[in-house]
């Protein structure tokens, strides 16, 4: 008997075909798709979770989910241009076919967060995970107390979703402050690091934080969090690590013990404090 | 349970009548006193006495490049995953890489599922082969409690001198010793010789590093900031030789082979390392294991206190092939024991 190649129906490597509905440049380096199944069928995901996006010939890349599973029929993927997948996605238009995989990880724990407020602390394209949690939270606004977004960015022409943001700073359910580490002429909005923005507002005591922000953000903000008395198991995070299987075999992810794509992405503050590896050094 | 013995002059016949009928790996002589698994066609190019081979059996169960799935984009976006498997009889297997097959199939079972690996793993039959002496210096297979079988094969055979003793495991173990005749059913001369290899193999095996295996994950747990990870990182040449040569490394990137018509193609699965640099790095730019000590105590600590945690058990063999291989010297019973000395 020689070598053989058999098919396998269940492997956890097969894609799902998918197609692109729509591309919207955001900024200069990012761009938002729309993604649908041909059959309408949704992802069916949880806020934070993310996918494998699949280019024949080019490869994979793990994308964070940037739309809420209440939206049915397609679910939204925001690309920044960084990587061999994402400048070959940036090249697609409407109509194309990717693949998907997933979607994968633990999300935000939405359920635990029902009956209490939420301050969420975006830092960049920190943005595009909280967004799946910040349309899902409007979707299902009652289950919420306060809600307050906080949002930081480079410039003013770094800043992701602005029509959206318009829409949410005129909201009277929600409160909403923006900041840039650097402004230009035009901008009237405050200037200074994100971890600015928290001494000033006031929290109740069952808050719960979620931060989703570049790796060096964290350890200032959560500084300012800790500072407001808010709990370690009550500050909620999304790391960034390059998931390659999405299914804890290949090691990439790895954050000491924990895995980031399927312990993750989404942890407690109190799961990583003592990881050596959590956080840059 | 079933006993059965071959006698020693036999064992070249009987692998070459075994390769008659199948595919046969067993460890060959590679000249400067090295080994490796590779297909024979005659017994007599398998050596019964060897120490560990430069690659573990692991590249039969893992090989270095798979294909995981094919695609054509000629008419639409058409794909197929799939899984390469060929049988075969891995023979002459010792009982550390028994041990270190044993953790790969640990990691591959746990959900989700590897069906790539663990439909592969089942199409190969393995004879186990036990060591009588140590190897060499480099191995530490007695402290981790795998210098005697623990199950893992279909045969296992214990060289009795004149003969071979061979414990059948298995159905398929079963139908390995009818063929061609070469066994007949163990007397009580046999057992009694076999008892005495075992007895004078504890008498010659001894944990090779003073260190209580129980100890070793709660010495682990308290030695994440110790400067030991700094001296071995600034020998360590981060080639990646350790965890190509170990039995349980397991890591992997998955890469896309397009065709020369650019429009069909593999994507493939291959072996990767944590010693790479690039190997903990994201796309913002930031690398999570920069220093070269943070990946060197990565890697003892996949070994010795996460999958502890995880599994319920050690991922090393004590093989030795890290230590054996290292072009900087850095030897993992002298790391071990450093560590125990300090922690005491």
């Amino acid at each position: 008997m020689s070598k053989q190649k058999l098919p396998i129906l269940e492997s956890e490597y097969n894609i799902r075909p998918a197609r692109i509905l729509k591309v919207r440049q955001l900024t200069l380096t990012e761009k938002l798709y729309e993604i649908g199944f041909p059959n309408g069928e949704s992802l069916n995901h949880d806020p934070g979770q993310f996918v494998e996006v699949s280019i024949f010939g080019v490869g994979e890349a793990p994308i964070s989910l940037a739309s809420s599973p209440t939206r049915r029929g397609s679910f939204d993927l925001c690309v920044r241009n960084v990587g061999k997948v994402t400048a070959a996605l940036h090249q697609l238009k409407a109509g194309d076919s990717i693949g998907i995989r997933g979607p994968f990880g633990r999300g935000f724990p939405v359920q635990e967060f029902v009956g209490n407020d939420l301050l969420i602390v975006a830092g960049g394209i920190g943005l595009v995970p909280l967004r799946s949690l910040i349309h899902y939270v409007l979707d299902n606004r009652r289950e919420f107390g306060k809600v307050t977004i906080l949002l930081g960015c480079r410039t003013p022409q770094n800043i992701l979703f602005s029509d959206e943001i318009e829409t949410w700073s005129s909201r009277l359910d929600l409160s909403f402050s923006c900041t840039v580490d650097k402004a230009d002429p035009e901008w009237k909005g405050n200037v200074g690091v994100i971890a600015s923005l928290i001494p000033g507002i006031t929290l109740s005591r069952h808050t719960y934080a979620v931060v989703v922000g570049p790796p060096v953000m964290y350890r200032y903000v959560i500084a300012e969090l800790l500072l407001k008395k808010i709990p370690a198991h009550r500050i909620i995070l999304s790391l960034e690590r390059h998931m390659k299987c999405g299914l804890g075999k290949c090691g990439h992810c790895q954050i000491n013990n924990l895995y980031c794509c399927q312990d993750g992405p989404v942890f407690r503050y109190e799961q990583l404090r003592d990881l050596e590896e959590a956080f840059p050094r | 349970m079933r006993y059965v013995t071959i006698p020693a002059d036999k064992m070249a016949d009987y692998i070459t009548a075994l390769a008659r009928r199948q595919k046969v790996v067993a460890p060959v002589e590679k000249g400067k006193g090295q080994f490796a698994f590779e297909p024979i066609s005659e017994g007599r190019e398998a050596t019964l006495t060897y120490i560990p081979t430069i690659l573990p059996p692991k590249k039969f169960f893992m090989p270095q490049y798979e294909t995981l799935l094919e695609y054509d984009l000629h008419e639409g976006q058409k794909m197929q995953a799939v899984v390469e498997l060929e049988e075969m009889v891995l023979f002459g297997v010792h009982t550390c890489d028994l041990a270190g097959i044993a953790c790969l199939n640990t990691v591959f079972s746990d959900r989700p599922k590897d069906l790539n690996y663990l439909i592969r793993k089942n199409k190969i039959v393995i004879i186990g082969l036990e060591c009588v002496a140590y190897c060499d210096e480099y191995a530490s297979c007695a402290l981790m409690n795998n210098h005697l079988p623990n199950g893992g094969y279909d045969l296992f055979l214990t060289p009795l001198g004149d003969r071979y003793i061979g414990h059948v495991n298995t159905y398929i173990g079963d139908s390995l010793v009818e063929e061609g005749g070469f066994f007949r059913d163990a007397t009580g001369a046999d057992f009694a010789a076999l008892e005495e290899v075992r007895r004078r193999k504890r008498e010659v095996f001894h944990d090779e590093v003073p260190i209580d295996l129980d100890e070793i994950p709660r010495i682990f747990a308290h030695s994440l900031r110790t400067t030991i990870w700094k001296e071995i990182g600034d020998r360590c040449l981060s080639c990646g030789n350790c965890t190509n040569v170990c039995p349980t490394c397991y890591c992997f990137d998955i890469v896309d082979k397009p065709n020369l018509d650019l429009k069909s193609g593999r994507r493939i699965r291959v072996w990767d390392s944590c010693q790479n640099e690039r190997f903990a790095k994201i796309a913002g730019g930031e690398s999570f294991r920069k220093e070269r000590s943070s990946r060197k105590r990565h890697r003892f600590f996949r070994k010795f206190r996460y999958p502890v945690d995880r599994f319920g058990k050690f991922f090393c063999t004590g093989c030795g092939r890290c230590s054996r291989t290292c072009m900087a010297r850095i030897n993992l019973k002298e790391t071990l024991a450093q560590l125990a000395r300090e922690y005491v």
